[in-house]
């Protein structure tokens, strides 16, 4: 079974989203980071990059493949983890901690995001 | 996040299939089957291999068994490699060409009894190569001098590769070998010989697709379970992992070993592959001689390299297309040399490695290109094969 905080927003595409003070933190589930093995590169946005909710902004390579984020959220990226760059296998080990991936000041938060209750029914562990 | 979905109906399933689940597998659809990409993780399976021992499914790999009187000869006619070198006992890897010279696969050819070879062919080439050899074996002679069995559904099969392994693979098969040897660590490199388990025989043969030393076993599909557990607990002490094709892709790759649908197709030959050494073309006629002969005379305008990215990149992927130098991007498709056919971030060595399919001149060690990573193009250099040297 997946770890899956109460305390977290979800998407249908297996991004997690915490915000605080109007900022809001990204990361990919734990669900996500087994589904897609270990870990070798993150792409993060830059600094100052607007998103748009729903569209690709990173992308997460595993040994299996490469696949896209997407922004659950509108609003201009303020931060990227640093970490990420020299050791990527942290959103394996620590996917809702050490292994965030970008902060960004949220305008509007994408609409329909789950609650961790609908998350694990839709990824089948409820 | 978002990731391609393999459907799930009407895969087949490998006799192991209930064994995967218990032991946390995640699995994918590979070439029609449903099969363990991973179990504890693709790069701790990877090491696992590299450093001590771990046991790979492989039941989706085909089977055919070629038998009769002129079955050597016909062996001969329809692959690249020389059958008349093997001798009971002995494995040799060859291709199979078309009349183009293009790979209709790429497989182990195992002499297992007077006049009687067992073929080891990719899953997803079950269904053509049976039918291309069902095909060419009645051109080549009367019906009941090469007889050809399609015994996919009946035989499964496990590897067990990695430095640890020959007492692992002694421990678990007991009892000497029915052609040549005593245990089966006596066997060398490319030798096989069948082992009683039970009432039943199994192939065990010291071949491998990771560049470690390793056994390949292929029984029937009543069996194979027991072999899967003998494996795994005599090879519990001594580190041995169960590993999925995740693991086994990545280190095929440090080989720079190809993979059938990646470098090779019925597009691709031999020659253009760089496995010239298994194209005896001084053998005889054989199918496809011909253009590969005119191949190798001519030089081929395309060839397979092993590159590794230069400098801080994302890992190279299948289908990224490879640059010249000159970043000249306006021309279109003219400055385009290639195509990556495999490509990934090697665990041994830290850094993205590849597989291309280049313009010819720009296939000497050390020729530098550049790998368009969505967009961004990212320097990479040619290197020799293998990637990774195995320790001996």
């Amino acid at each position: 079974m997946s770890n899956i905080p109460d305390t977290l927003k979800y998407t249908k595409n297996h991004e997690w989203l915490s915000v605080a003070d109007g900022v809001g933190t990204v990361g990919i589930t734990d669900h996500a980071q087994n589904e897609l093995t270990d870990i070798v590169f993150v792409e993060l946005p830059e600094a100052g990059k607007e998103l748009v909710a729903g569209t690709a902004c990173a992308v997460v390579e595993s040994v299996k493949s490469a696949s896209d984020i997407y922004a659950p959220a509108n609003g201009e990226v303020v931060e990227v983890n640093p970490k990420l760059a020299d050791n990527p296998a942290l959103v394996n080990d620590d996917p809702y901690g050490e292994g965030w991936f970008f902060k960004l000041r949220v305008t509007s938060e994408a609409e329909g995001l789950f609650d961790s209750s609908r998350y694990s029914a839709e990824i089948g562990e409820s | 996040m978002t990731e391609k979905r393999a459907t799930t109906t009407r895969l087949q399933q490998s006799p192991l299939h209930d064994e995967h689940l218990r032991l946390g597998a995640n699995l994918i659809d590979f070439g029609g089957w449903e099969m363990p990409v991973k179990y504890s993780g693709i790069i701790e399976e990877h090491h696992a291999v590299r450093n001590a021992a771990g046991l790979f499914d492989i039941s989706h790999m085909g089977e055919l068994w070629v038998s009769g009187a002129r079955a050597a000869d016909f062996l001969n006619w329809v692959l690249t490699n020389d059958v008349h070198d093997l001798d009971l006992g002995q494995a040799q890897y060859s291709l199979m060409c078309n009349e183009g010279g293009g790979v209709v696969d790429d497989l182990y050819v195992y002499c297992v009894g007077h006049e009687t070879y067992l073929l080891v062919i990719n899953a997803s080439r079950v269904g053509p190569d049976f039918l291309w050899l069902s095909g060419k074996s009645r051109d080549f002679s009367e019906k009941d001098h090469v007889i050809l069995k399609n015994v996919s559904a009946e035989y499964a099969a496990v590897a067990v590769q990695g430095p640890a392994v020959g007492n692992i693979v002694d421990s678990a098969i007991r009892g000497n070998g029915l052609m040549q040897v005593d245990r089966p660590t006596d066997l060398k490199k490319n030798q096989v010989d069948a082992f009683m388990l039970g009432q039943k025989d199994v192939f065990v043969a010291r071949t491998g697709y990771t560049g470690e030393d390793g056994f390949e076993i292929v029984a029937s599909m009543d069996c194979i379970g027991e072999v899967w557990e003998r494996l795994l607990l005599a090879g519990e002490s001594a580190g041995l992992k169960p590993c999925g094709l995740g693991a086994r892709d990545t280190l095929r790759l440090e080989m720079g070993y190809p993979l059938y649908g990646c470098e090779l197709s019925e597009e691709i030959t031999p020659i253009e592959a760089g496995l010239r050494y298994f194209v005896k073309l001084d053998k005889g006629e054989f199918i496809g001689r011909g253009p590969l002969v005119e191949q190798k005379e001519k030089k081929p305008d395309k060839r397979s390299v092993a590159f590794r990215m230069v400098g801080k990149s994302p890992p190279p992927r299948t289908d990224y297309t490879i640059w010249g130098e000159d970043k000249v991007w306006h021309t279109g498709d003219q400055s385009i040399l290639g195509k990556v056919t495999s490509g990934n971030q090697s665990p041994s060595l830290g850094v993205g490695i590849g597989l291309a399919m280049v313009q010819s001149h720009y296939t000497k060690i050390g020729s530098r290109f550049e790998v368009n990573i969505r967009n961004k193009h990212m320097p990479a250099e040619v290197v020799r094969k293998p990637f990774y040297e195995p320790k001996k």
